[in-house]
Parts: C-alpha cells; sequence; structure tokens
C-alpha cells in the first residue's frame, strides 16, 4: 500500500470525484495557479482547468454565496477556505442558507456543497487564526461536520462528503497536512457518523478527534507504561456524532476523558459528556473528565502558547482522575 | 457638524423625498412586440398580485396567520414586466418582499396564501413562511430573509449555468436598503470578473423601513455599477413597458455576451414596510403621487384608450381574478396544518433524519 500525505490523500479525494462526477469543482483563494496555499491541490489546475479549478479574490462572503447560489442550481461546489478563521467573514452564506434552504424550500431546494480547509490552531499564528470550528458549526441544524485524524480517512470521509448530497463542513490541519499513512489504490469510502474504535484498551475510553486524536495515542502510550489500558474512540464525523459507539464502551470500561480542541463552553465535550451522563450513568465509576482549550483566546508568545494548548500530560492527568490514581 | 447635517440626522419633522421617476418610454404595445393577449395577460397578472395581498392583509388583520407579512402593492409592474421578458427557465432569486415574485413564477393563489397561513398545502409546505416563498421547478429560488444575503447566491445560480453552457440567465433582485450591504460590492467584483450571465436589479422603492434611500444610502444607487464597470440603466418601475423595453435590450445582452447588468428600477410600495409599520416617515402628498402614476391603473387606462378591450372585458378579468383570490383564502383556510413528524423532515436529504439527539 503506498504511504501518502494527509494534504495528498484529500487531494486525491477530489480528483476522483471530479473524474467521476464533471459537476464537482474546486474554488477558493490560490488553488489553482499557487496551487493551493497548502499545497492541497497542487496539479489540479493541470488536470482539470480553470473552469473547475477556479481561484477566488480574498471574497469569502463572495464566493461562498457563488457556492450555494451553484449548489442550489445543480451543481457540487468544493469551497475552500484558506483557512476556517476566514470562513467568520462568509458565515452568514453557510449558517443562514447552505443550512437553511433546504429547510425553509419545504425540501425542494437541494444543497449539495462542501467547506473545507485547515481549521484550528497551527502553532504561534495569534488569536484570529487559531481557532477550532467544529462545535461552532455543529451548533447549527443542516449542516454535517467531519474532522479526520488520519489521511486513510480524510481520503474516505471527503469522497463520501462529496458524493453525500448535503451542505458539509470539512476541518482539515496545516499541522496535519505532511503526517503519512497508508491508504489503498482501491476505491473505499467511510460512512459519514461512523467513529471507529482505534485501540482496544479495558481502563478508560477516550474520545478524541483531529489534532488531539494524537494527544490521546501519545497519552495511552504513556498510561500503558503504567498498566493502565486506554480505549481510544476517533468518531471522525463530530455530526452526526457516533454517540452509541461511544456508550458502548463505557459500558465496558466505566470511565471517559474527552478531549477536544475547542474552548470549553458549549464545545464537543460538553455535549458529548451530556449524553453519557443521560444514557450510561449506572455504568459510570466516575465523573466524565474533559481535556479542552481554556476560555481564552489563542496567545503568540511561545510559553503562553504551550500552556494554552493542550498536551498529552493533562490527557494523562484525566485518564489517571477517572482512574482515582492521581 | 453643521447646522443642515444635524437636521438630516433629526428625521422628525423633516421628511425625506423617496426616489425620482425617470422618463416613462414612449413606445406601445405593438413597438415593444406584445399583442393585446399579451397586454390582458400582464394586466391580469398584475391585478392577481395586487389583490391577492389586499386579501392577504385582511386576512392577517383578522388574525388568520402571524409571522411578518411586507406587501409588493405598487411594485407590481416590476415583476411582471421583468417575468414577462425572461424565460421560463431563467432563474430568479428575491428577498422577503416575494409573494408577487412567486406568483408570476408559477405558485398558485392558493399555495402562496397557504404558505402565508402556515399550511401544508403552501408552495414551502409551511416550512418558509411569507418571506421564503419556493418554486424549485419554476426556476424561482426563494424568498430571502436576511437582507443582501442571496446577491452573491444569485451570482451563484448564472455560475452555475455558465459552467451548464446551458444558455439561462439568472436574476436577482432586491431592495435598496440591500444596497449597503457587503456582500453586494463581493458579488458584483465576481460577475464582472466572471463575466456570469446575471442581472441584478435593485428595486429602489424609495425607503428601507423608515430610512429614505437618500438617508441611508451615498450617492445615487445605479453608480455602484460604475466601480465594477458594469452596464447599468435607471428605470422607472411604475411603468410595465419601461420595464419590459428595458428588460428586452437587458436580458439579450446577457445571454448573447455573458456580462452581468444592474438595473436600478425605481418604484415605490404603498404600504408600510411591514403590517406593524404606519409609515410616519413621508408624506401623504408623495404617497398620492405615486398612486397616480399606479402602474395597474396606468396599464387599464392604457388598455381603454387603445381600445384593447372593453370596460366589460377588464371588469370580467377583475372578477375572475377576485374570485381566484377568495378561493385561495378559502383553500388556504381549510387546508390542514402541516403534520407534526414534518417538523423533523426536508434538513437533508437522503437519509433525513440525520438529527442529533432526536429518537
Ligand atoms: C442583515 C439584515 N439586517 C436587518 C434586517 C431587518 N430588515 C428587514 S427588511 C429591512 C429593510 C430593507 O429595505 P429594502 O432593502 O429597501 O427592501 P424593501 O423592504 O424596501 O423591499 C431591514 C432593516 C434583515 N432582515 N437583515
Ligand atoms: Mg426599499
Amino acid at each position: 500500500m503506498p504511504e501518502l500525505q494527509f494534504r495528498e490523500a484529500i487531494r486525491q479525494a477530489m480528483q476522483e470525484e471530479m473524474r467521476r462526477n464533471e459537476k464537482v469543482f474546486l474554488m477558493g483563494e490560490e488553488v489553482a495557479e499557487y496551487n493551493g496555499a497548502y499545497k492541497v491541490s497542487q496539479g489540479m489546475l493541470d488536470e482539470f482547468g480553470p473552469k473547475r479549478i477556479i481561484d477566488t479574490p480574498i471574497s469569502e462572503l463572495g464566493f461562498a454565496g457563488i457556492g450555494v447560489g451553484a449548489a442550489m442550481n445543480g451543481l457540487v461546489p468544493i469551497v475552500e477556505f484558506m483557512t476556517f478563521n476566514f470562513s467568520l467573514v462568509g458565515v452568514d452564506q453557510i449558517l443562514n442558507n447552505a443550512a437553511k434552504i433546504r429547510y425553509m424550500s419545504g425540501g425542494q431546494v437541494n444543497m449539495p456543497i462542501i467547506f473545507r480547509g485547515p481549521n484550528a490552531a497551527a502553532g504561534q499564528l495569534g488569536a484570529t487564526h487559531s481557532v477550532a470550528f467544529e462545535s461552532f458549526f455543529a451548533y447549527f441544524p443542516g449542516l454535517k461536520v467531519i474532522y479526520a485524524s488520519e489521511p486513510y480517512d480524510a481520503k474516505g470521509l471527503l469522497k463520501s462528503a462529496i458524493r453525500d448530497g448535503n451542505p458539509i463542513i470539512f476541518c482539515e490541519s496545516e499541522q496535519m497536512y505532511g503526517m503519512k499513512q497508508e491508504v489503498p489504490d482501491e476505491e473505499f469510502l467511510i460512512p459519514i457518523g461512523k467513529g471507529k474504535i482505534k485501540r482496544e484498551g479495558s481502563d478508560v475510553t477516550v474520545v478524541a478527534h483531529g489534532k488531539m486524536y494524537h494527544l490521546a495515542v501519545e497519552a495511552a502510550k504513556a498510561l500503558a507504561k503504567d498498566g493502565i489500558d486506554c480505549e481510544i474512540i476517533d468518531p471522525r464525523t463530530i455530526k452526526p456524532f457516533d454517540i452509541d459507539l461511544v456508550i458502548k464502551s463505557i459500558k465496558k470500561t466505566n470511565r471517559c476523558v474527552i478531549v477536544d480542541e475547542s474552548h470549553p463552553f458549549g464545545g464537543i465535550a460538553s455535549e458529548v459528556g451530556f449524553l453519557i451522563q443521560r444514557d450510561a450513568f449506572d455504568y459510570l465509576d466516575a465523573p466524565v473528565q474533559r481535556v479542552t482549550l481554556p476560555d481564552v483566546p489563542a496567545p503568540f508568545a511561545k510559553n503562553l502558547y504551550d500552556l494554552w494548548y493542550p498536551n498529552a500530560k493533562q490527557v494523562v492527568d484525566a485518564v489517571k482522575s477517572v482512574m482515582y490514581k492521581n | 457638524m453643521s447646522k443642515s447635517a444635524v437636521k438630516a440626522f433629526t428625521p422628525s419633522g423633516f421628511v425625506y423625498k423617496s426616489t425620482d421617476l425617470p422618463e416613462a418610454t414612449k413606445k406601445d404595445h405593438k413597438k415593444l412586440g406584445l399583442t393585446t393577449d399579451n397586454v390582458m395577460f400582464l394586466f391580469r397578472e398584475m391585478f392577481l398580485q395586487r389583490r391577492f395581498e389586499e386579501r392577504a392583509a385582511q386576512m392577517y388583520q383578522k388574525g388568520k396567520f402571524g409571522g411578518f407579512l411586507h406587501l409588493y402593492i405598487g411594485q407590481e409592474a416590476v415583476s411582471s414586466g421583468v417575468n414577462f421578458v425572461l424565460q421560463p427557465d431563467d432563474d430568479i432569486i428575491t428577498a422577503y418582499r416575494d409573494h408577487g415574485w412567486g406568483l408570476v413564477r408559477g405558485i398558485s393563489a392558493k399555495a402562496g396564501m397557504a404558505e402565508l397561513f402556515g399550511k401544508a398545502t403552501g408552495c414551502s409546505k409551511g416550512k418558509g413562511g411569507s418571506m421564503h416563498y419556493f418554486n424549485a421547478e419554476g426556476h424561482f429560488w426563494g424568498g430571502h430573509g436576511i437582507v443582501g444575503a442571496h446577491i452573491p447566491v444569485a451570482a451563484g445560480l448564472a455560475f452555475a449555468n455558465k459552467y451548464e453552457e446551458n444558455g439561462r440567465i439568472a436574476a436577482g433582485f432586491f431592495g435598496d436598503g440591500a444596497v449597503d450591504q457587503g456582500a453586494l460590492h463581493e458579488a458584483f467584483n465576481l460577475a464582472q470578473l466572471w463575466k456570469l450571465p446575471v442581472l441584478f436589479v435593485v428595486e429602489n422603492n424609495g425607503y428601507s423601513m423608515g430610512t429614505a434611500t437618500n438617508r441611508h444610502t451615498a450617492t445615487e444607487i445605479y453608480k455602484r455599477a460604475l466601480g465594477y464597470d458594469m452596464k447599468h440603466a435607471i428605470v422607472n418601475g411604475m411603468d410595465l413597458f419601461s420595464v419590459i423595453e428595458t428588460m428586452q435590450e437587458v436580458a439579450k445582452d446577457i445571454r448573447e455576451n455573458s456580462n452581468p447588468w444592474f438595473l436600478e428600477i425605481r418604484t415605490y410600495r404603498y404600504r408600510g414596510h411591514s403590517m406593524s409599520d404606519p409609515g410616519n416617515y413621508r408624506t401623504k402628498e408623495e404617497l398620492e403621487e405615486f398612486k397616480n402614476n399606479d402602474p395597474i391603473e396606468r396599464l387599464k387606462t392604457y388598455i381603454l384608450d387603445k381600445k384593447l378591450a372593453k370596460q366589460a372585458e377588464i371588469d370580467a378579468i377583475m372578477d375572475e381574478v377576485e374570485k381566484e383570490v377568495l378561493e385561495a383564502v378559502d383553500f388556504a383556510d381549510e387546508s390542514p396544518f402541516p403534520e407534526s413528524n414534518t417538523l423533523y423532515e426536508h434538513i437533508f436529504s437522503g437519509d433525513d433524519l440525520v438529527i442529533h439527539d432526536h429518537k
């Protein structure tokens, strides 16, 4: 099996789907001539030409809206944001139009559109460039939200997203684009809304998606040395959320830690934590714990950034606390 | 601040004039290529919009339905004139003052009235209401409640038509208030840059709620096109033939050359912004002045002067429309509300029940 970088997996997904369906096109800032701000779309202009790989001005509101209109009128736009931080100046198109028009029209209007791009913190970029948006978008009915942690999942999920026929937020990460994993040559799809147990264990269920998944892996390795056996669930899709998988795991481990790159208030950890206490209350041997960002914008200074950003040690401590081992 | 500027920011006792109408066209219907049947059809269509909304207002006041109700009364020559020139499969999108647009785009009076009442038989199955009429089959893409947000969407409809090379054009309509939104500028730039086959139309009815046009927007509205080198024109929207005349040239140019246009169609709304607005920001004289220019009355006079029909024939049409509207009211009244389970439908295509924490 060939090893692919995360960015290559995303590129392959787009290429395969664009070869399969002429209505799919990609637009965004620097996606064509520049080959992508993070080289995700490298070579795609050469293959598909300027009709289907389209450089836009810095007009997120304008081109997100053009995507919405094009989707209503039968095309399948992939709208790339240079990062999701910049989607905010166009977010009205996503939240008011993409997410709601089908509902308001009584099901008459379809909205097959993907909004994708890097999400969440990527080092010392300051407060405006470091926001994790998955829980924000997941708040809104009418959107599906995906945040893969590995190239294989990213490829299979993006292909499903492009075929899904609905508005989808597909989160990536600057810091994961170079990450490699074996990805089969043969075509495959991963269903939206299905999580995966990526490490089986018996002591604690650790739920972690996106970059946080890798923190969980690091923590699980450290904890294994102390004889603590973590089961890691990567939900892969944020919405719809595969809560059944989590509940089933907790019925086995009786303990849970959620690692979430959101700020704490109203983040994924809050919602999943609520569902767990309601649906698995009798199975819990300890309160559910979470590791999140603090309720603070991203700082610049290296030392402050390191304090701000979740780390494996916090995950280790959280797991130990639900094991009553610290 | 100068004295006059202070005055300009204190509207009480100081009423602004809404908008100046350009000259109406001198061409008659034959010069514009219209048959007598066309003229009579357009008269009926405009009158239907008028009576539909007058009855809707009555029903609202009777408490038959809630929500907002923004009436298009006075502006009917815009919807009828534009739609007459466009092809049935050209794409139209508009703001929340959308009943007239829906009626000219294939939504029946029954389905339109039922939507106001929030009934399952409404044109959006009771899910959209007054501001969100849709008829996708008739290439009518809403009905949009966020001021200015559908302007880029109009460009997107046109983008798809250009991509598919299907010869269709798209037309987006919005109020003078929407001109102040950034979305307009991004859409104008993209449309001109990409040579999209799109028509942008501001229906300048003189007011954005209670704020007169020259109190909410700097300089003349049509000049927004100049910064983008976009083709543009000002049109008398109280005169059906003027709208048709301009639209014939504009639609042809957009279709043949794939470039955007911006039309400032000047018109007037007779009623308040919505049902709760008594309209204290304008004078009775101004309202009367525009009512004297009423597009439906003008056309009626034209029909009689040119002897296209007798008064009796006009009366018969008006009676028929009245009946159609009353039947629509009964239909809406008697129609069922949407089933409770439809609350959860129409969110996603395909497997509809992807609803968080819903069992
Ligand atoms: C973004 C946004 N801001 C405010 C409103 C509230 N609002 C609804 S209509 C309106 C006035 C718009 O006037 P105009 O665009 O001239 O259209 P008209 O009502 O005259 O048809 C306002 C302020 C809104 N719907 N959307
Ligand atoms: Mg107005």
